[in-house]
């Protein structure tokens, strides 16, 4: 048996956005075990439920993170609202679904920069830099935030969109469908980028079920699984199917996110045509009593909101169960058996968001 | 095809982990393990996924009376384990690995086990 | 192993680039430039401040201080989170979100209005002050 010697890995690391430790386990230059440690960046924000209003808390749960912002705030009003029984107007829930979208394409815009960067990539990264800056500047358009939104409310949404926002919307997705081609032909083409990602930190598909992996990580190794098939806010009206691959390795999962974003443009266009008018918000009453488990489709997978009400206007409990949270377990297996140079890449591979993860 | 309000099986201890080990066999997903405080004790939900149904088991226990962890069946749930652990005091038994109060790098020891 | 792998498929977008404008905003020897919505910072209108309180009790972070014996309307804008809870939340609509950031600062400080005395006798008179208040606002 070859020696064996531990090395820490992070929680700076230039391949990494946010702090994560862990403990690499080597014999040689493969890692036989890997021991994540995170709690540098907690922030006791469940907690915080405790003392804020349940309608001022939409504010809170949306801090999270900065990337799945709109996501929270939404899963969250989505979990109150249910406990409530509240109808959300239908041009509201359109509305959440375009943001969620644009929350998607901008996300994975940001990650296939950061795996570009990893890769050493270095023009393939400004460039999916740039293409993220137009839905940012039609967040900005829209919300008045780039990264944190504001928009969602118990009962609706705070802002509504008028038709020239949403051709606007329309018309930078068009233009990043067009101008995505040259980024999707070099992720999935290059002979330096496939030579880096094919074959690299396999998860099967039982694996992937049983280790508790979501999002694009579990559909990458093949189950077609994405939340937004449940229907919530509006997707039950567009035509939303999961985009898997077969392969599980990083390469797949960085197909996955492609294809992903590809397909909420489309989802984008078909909402943004679909909308209907009306009101945008229905006023709330009385507090909430009950509880509650619902669950959305981030942009890094499925996302789990718990909400426990007493009837008093500050809830008892409210539980997130982030995707990373979930991702973290395979992503450990995942590194048992690769190169030591490889570790970055997996850890990149599952779009980690500790953030969120520690909250 | 919208979302039903998900399934809550209240389970006593005896049965809690035998029927956890069914849903493993059945090829359920864990999702997610969660601690609320409630007077005297605490109130664990997991929840496991299948295709698009959740089901959450709710295991009710008293303050000082011990949880079976459930990472020898699921090894993935260590880490929201240790969080119950950590944050909430829940004495969850024979986790695999545990963090003994170092996931969180946090000075509070248990700072979501007194409500305030 | 590697399917249809092509070399050199990112030149010609990187050859582009470098030949075309930059993508970025030259600031600050530009300006930059606001959409209407953004949110940057709170401003108020302290003539039509009725001094409710009510945007005190919304504001998620407790920004805001409202002392109605004083007649103060302080905001710390460095606790502020630019949520715009307190706009709809006031019932005179004399909070908004405009654009423009918060200057940064050596130190956390608070910005105090003072609110214009409307009826500076006590409060039933204040009442009595008011439908013609609003019939002046408009």
């Amino acid at each position: 048996m070859a020696k064996r010697s531990i090395i820490p890995f992070g929680p700076q690391h230039p391949v990494l956005p946010e702090p994560v430790h862990l403990d690499l386990v080597l014999e040689d230059e493969t890692v036989v075990g890997a021991i994540p440690s995170i709690g540098y960046i907690h922030r006791g924000l469940e907690k915080l439920v405790e003392k804020k209003d349940f309608k001022q808390y939409v504010y809170v749960a949306e801090r999270v993170c900065g990337i799945c912002s709109c996501g929270h705030g939404m899963g969250y009003c989505e979990a109150v609202e249910q406990v409530m029984e509240i109808e959300v107007p239908a041009r509201a829930r359109y509305l959440r679904t375009i943001w969620m979208e644009m929350s998607r394409v901008h996300s994975h815009l940001l990650w296939l920069g950061l795996l570009a960067d990893a890769m050493g990539f270095e023009s393939l990264f400004m460039e999916s830099w740039r293409l993220r800056e137009k839905i940012l500047d039609m967040f900005d358009a829209t919300t008045g935030g780039r990264i944190i939104f504001s928009v969602n409310c118990v009962g609706g949404t705070l802002k509504d969109m008028d038709r020239d926002m949403l051709a606007g919307i329309c018309r930078a997705a068009d233009e990043i469908e067009q101008e995505i081609h040259p980024v999707m032909e070099t992720f999935l083409r290059d002979y330096s980028v496939q030579s880096r990602l094919k074959g690299l930190g396999v998860l099967k598909k039982d694996d992937a079920v049983l280790l508790g992996a979501v999002g694009p990580m579990l559909r990458a190794s093949g189950e077609a699984y994405d939340v937004r098939m449940l229907g919530y806010e509006a997707y039950g009206d567009l035509d939303v199917e999961p985009v898997t691959a077969q392969d599980g390795d990083c390469y797949s999962r960085c197909r996955v996110r492609l294809y992903e974003i590809l397909q909420s443009l489309r989802l984008i266009r078909q909402a943004a045509e679909k909308i209907p008018d009306g009101e945008i918000a229905v006023p709330v009453k009385g507090n909430p009593k009950g509880e509650y488990f619902a669950r959305i489709e981030q942009p890094r997978g499925e996302a789990i909101y718990y909400v426990k009400g007493n009837g008093t206007k500050n809830l008892d409990r409210f539980r997130l169960r982030t995707p990373t949270t979930s991702n973290i377990p395979p992503m450990v297996e995942l590194l048992k058996g690769c190169q030591l140079a490889d570790v970055p890449l997996i850890i990149l591979t599952i779009d980690p968001c500790i953030s969120c993860t520690e909250r | 095809m919208t979302d039903e309000k998900s399934v809550i099986r209240p389970v006593d201890k005896a049965e809690f982990l035998p029927a956890v080990i069914r849903l493993k066999k059945d090829r359920w997903r864990l999702a997610q393990i969660c601690a609320v405080r409630i007077e005297n004790g605490y109130e664990m939900s997991y929840s496991f996924c299948k295709e698009y149904q959740l089901v959450t088991l709710r295991l009710v226990t008293e303050t000082e009376e011990p949880v079976p962890s459930i990472t020898q069946i699921y090894p993935c749930a260590f880490l929201q384990e240790n969080e119950a652990a950590e944050l909430f005091g829940v004495p969850i038994e024979e986790v695999d690995p545990d963090y003994h109060h170092k996931l969180y790098r946090i000075d509070a020891e248990t700072p979501f086990k007194e409500k305030g | 192993m590697l399917e249809d792998a092509k070399m050199l498929t990112f030149a010609r977008t990187a050859l582009k680039n470098l030949f075309s404008r930059p993508a970025t905003v030259g600031y600050p020897y530009e300006p930059a430039k606001f959409p209407q919505r953004m949110r940057g910072h709170i401003e108020i209108q302290t003539e039509n401040c009725i001094r409710c309180g009510l945007c005190m009790r919304s504001c998620p972070p407790g920004a805001i201080r409202v002392d109605k014996a004083a007649g103060t309307w302080t905001i710390n804008r460095f606790d502020c989170i630019q949520c715009g809870s307190c706009a709809g939340a006031c019932p005179k609509k004399c909070l908004s979100l405009v654009p423009g950031y918060t200057e940064p600062d050596y130190q956390k400080k608070e910005e105090v209005f003072y609110l214009p005395e409307k009826a500076p006798a006590a409060k039933p008179a204040q009442t009595a002050a008011k439908p013609a208040e609003t019939a002046v606002s408009p």
